[in-house]
């Protein structure tokens, strides 16, 4: 995984609550058996005119001009401004792939749904939780503003405006920690393999039910 | 001190490790792989050259992309290519990693959440994970189970654990008895209605109360699935005499002596009495009527007599635009009555509602009747092979046929429509699947969540009705 640097990026609104997974990234596009390659079905349903199928050359289907993806003011953003609930549904890591594909690294939202939140760290991709009213703003600033751009310095833990405010946010240490070190959870849990061992020896003298298969 | 909930418990009983802002380290007894949140899990194991942990701890099937109808060459002749991939991807990973797999034509294949309690793959007091979030399910046997990403599949490969911090607590009561032809899908959707697709949102939530003391442990499946639905990963329900009567016999389950020792150890698996629960939610289940969804989110439903809300009623304006959408993309109009809805395609299966209990009563309300010439497809897709072959047994397939549905291989089907199964643009579902999305059974599709029963009685309508004046 690469290390999070302090970055500063265009901003893209995504002004609709509950955005769940099925809209983040369609269903037929769950089939691949790879990591990479879903960016350009990200929100496909929203961003283009007809149904996407995995094998269309996306570059020639038809755009939705007024998806907010589409305007020319937003491209090249890389942080993500959503409403509450943001990414519920199904579990699918396709969801934080593609948006990372996408070049999402950064989404901010009043609230997320609890495994989007989870799988987006582990793609590499900071899920900032800010209140509603600061993200209000947040909305209104980047619609007022073409080329509104925010930097954000993980390390710190701030978002700074363009006018050089900052806005503090939380964040889990660990988190934080492996995030900023591009570290790979297994790596870190096989730190501790003696301590599953162990576990799983006193497991099996006063479970032995579970190891009888 | 006071005493511990449920969900306390198994977790106290799983904990590898405590760091100190929270985390912990959490053993897995056991995972559930499918086709298609597996492949990249495995291919990371390939390019990290790791093994899995424990081998026997897995099991795998093939559900969300295999064909429903009748496939003579196997999963070789899969017509839709990538479909065909992910079946075969999943044969190999499991035989290059010596995991058992349930394939297509095994009987003993199905949906993975129907399959993991019929096995008795599923035991009280396990930690149970699969890369679908619908395994809130198997917390119906007082197992702590939940959804999760592909890189925690492949974490949970290698190392047997999962890293976690602990939810709070949320108790969801009913009490008192359900009126005939309530059944436990109106129950939790009844729930969710009432607390939102965020209310258990952080928590693990447990069902508890006079209801799923009577309700057959299938039914608690049904209530368990749709925790997530209700914004929470874990649903629960405690031990009792006929969870334990449940497991007996299973192919995983304990035998002998071992089998003596587990009951006793999962008498204990209940909340106690003075646990206490950072949320309480109490519904009378005596008033639950009937459920039918309208909308595009699972919490937009109703009492089947019902009338669809008006936006414009609705103060809270992030609230009226998502009741507008919704209205929008399901074609209908504020202030009609559920029961006027059109009923164009029925869809009985899912994870939800697809096992032998959701089959009896549906079959029970389509016997001797057909189903009205406005529905242009009835499907009935039994869960698990087992499942399928008990109905036959019954004769089940037979009242379906003869009421003009299309008795199904098992599979998730329509519920998703990721194989060949899909609701077509504007045509409206009665659906006993958990999501209603837009586009969740097919792009454009509208989908209306509802029991087995209340399916059927659409399906002979050919829009809603209240099942109770057709039993
Ligand atoms: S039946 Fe539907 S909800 Fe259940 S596992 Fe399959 S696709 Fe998911």
């Amino acid at each position: 995984m690469d290390k999070f640097v302090k970055m500063t990026a265009i901003v893209a609104p995504m002004d609709r609550a509950n955005v769940d997974t099925d809209a983040i990234i369609p269903k037929q596009f769950l089939k691949s058996i790879k990591r990479t390659g879903f960016g350009p079905n990200l929100f496909d349903e929203w961003r283009y005119e007809d149904v996407g199928q995995p094998d269309a050359d996306n570059s020639k289907r038809p755009l939705r001009k007024d998806f907010v993806l589409n305007q020319p003011r937003y491209q090249g953003a890389k942080i993500l401004l959503a409403r509450e609930n943001f990414g519920c549904g199904s579990s699918r890591e396709h969801a934080p792939w593609a948006l990372k594909d996408y070049g999402f690294d950064v989404i901010i939202a009043p609230s997320f749904a609890d495994i989007f939140f989870n799988n987006s760290f582990k793609n590499g991709i900071l899920p900032i939780i800010l209140d509603e009213k600061v993200v209000d703003e947040l909305f209104n600033e980047t619609f007022a503003n073409e080329g509104y751009q925010l930097t954000i310095d993980l390390a710190e833990q701030k978002i700074i405006k363009p006018n050089g405010d900052a806005i503090e946010f939380d964040v889990d240490s660990f988190r934080k920690h492996c995030l900023l070190n591009g570290l790979d959870d297994i790596g870190l849990t096989l730190q501790h393999s003696e301590e599953i061992k162990a576990y799983e020896e006193n497991r099996k003298a006063t479970k032995p039910w579970l190891y009888a298969n | 001190m006071s005493g511990k909930t449920l969900y306390d418990k198994l977790w106290d009983d799983h904990v590898v490790r405590q760091e100190e802002d929270g985390t912990a380290l959490i053993y897995i007894d056991r995972q559930l792989l499918h086709e298609v949140t597996s492949p990249q899990a495995f291919e990371g194991l390939r390019l990290a050259h790791r093994k899995p942990w424990r081998v026997e701890a897995n099991l795998a099937t093939c559900d969300h992309n295999v064909p429903t109808t009748e496939l003579k060459g196997g999963v070789d002749t899969i017509e839709d290519p990538v479909s065909r991939i992910q079946v075969q991807t999943l044969g190999m990973n499991t035989k290059e990693f010596g995991i058992t797999e349930f394939g297509m034509g095994d009987p003993r294949q199905g949906i993975v959440h129907v399959v993991g309690p019929e096995e008795g793959m599923t035991l009280p007091g396990t930690t149970l994970v699969c890369g679908d979030s619908h395994t809130a399910t198997h917390g119906a046997l007082g197992a702590l189970a939940h959804g999760i990403g592909t890189s925690e599949v492949e974490h949970v490969l290698a190392t047997q654990c999962l890293i976690q911090k602990k939810m709070k607590n949320m108790l969801v009561k009913v009490d008192g008895q359900l009126k005939p032809g309530v059944t436990p899908k109106d129950v939790i959707l009844a729930i969710i209605g009432k607390i939102g697709t965020a209310g258990g949102t952080g928590y693990a939530m447990e069902f508890g109360g006079q209801v799923f003391r009577d309700m057959s442990i299938e039914g608690r499946m049904t209530v368990c699935n749709m925790a997530i639905e209700g914004g929470a990963r874990v649903g629960l329900v405690g031990v009792d005499e006929k969870t334990i009567e449940y497991v007996k016999g299973r192919p995983y389950a304990p035998k002998g002596e071992l089998w003596d020792q587990a009951v006793e150890a999962w008498k204990e698996l209940r909340s106690d009495d003075d646990a206490v629960f950072d949320k309480v939610i109490e519904i009378d289940g005596s008033e639950i009527q009937p459920q039918v969804s309208w909308g595009t989110s699972p919490e937009m439903v109703l009492d089947v007599d019902g009338i669809i809300p008006d936006p414009d009623q609705e103060s809270d304006p992030v609230k009226a635009t998502s009741i507008r959408n919704a209205l929008k993309y399901m074609g209908l109009e504020a202030g009609t009555a559920i029961k006027d809805i059109p009923v164009e395609y029925v869809f009985i299966g899912s994870c939800t509602n697809s096992r032998i209990e959701d089959l009896r009563a549906a079959a029970n309300v389509l016997k001797g009747k057909k189903i009205s010439d406005k529905v242009e497809l009835a499907i009935a897709v039994p869960g698990s092979g087992l499942v399928k072959q008990q109905a036959e047994a019954e004769g089940l397939d037979k009242i379906f046929v003869e009421a003009g549905f299309e008795w199904r291989n098992p599979g998730c089907s329509m519920c998703l429509a990721m194989n060949a199964d899909r609701l077509p643009s504007g045509k409206h579902c009665a659906s006993t699947s958990n999501r209603n999305f837009e586009g969740r059974q097919g792009a454009g599709g509208r989908t209306h969540l509802v029991s087995p029963e209340m399916a059927a009685a659409a399906a002979v309508a050919g829009h809603f009705v209240d099942v109770r004046d057709y039993l």
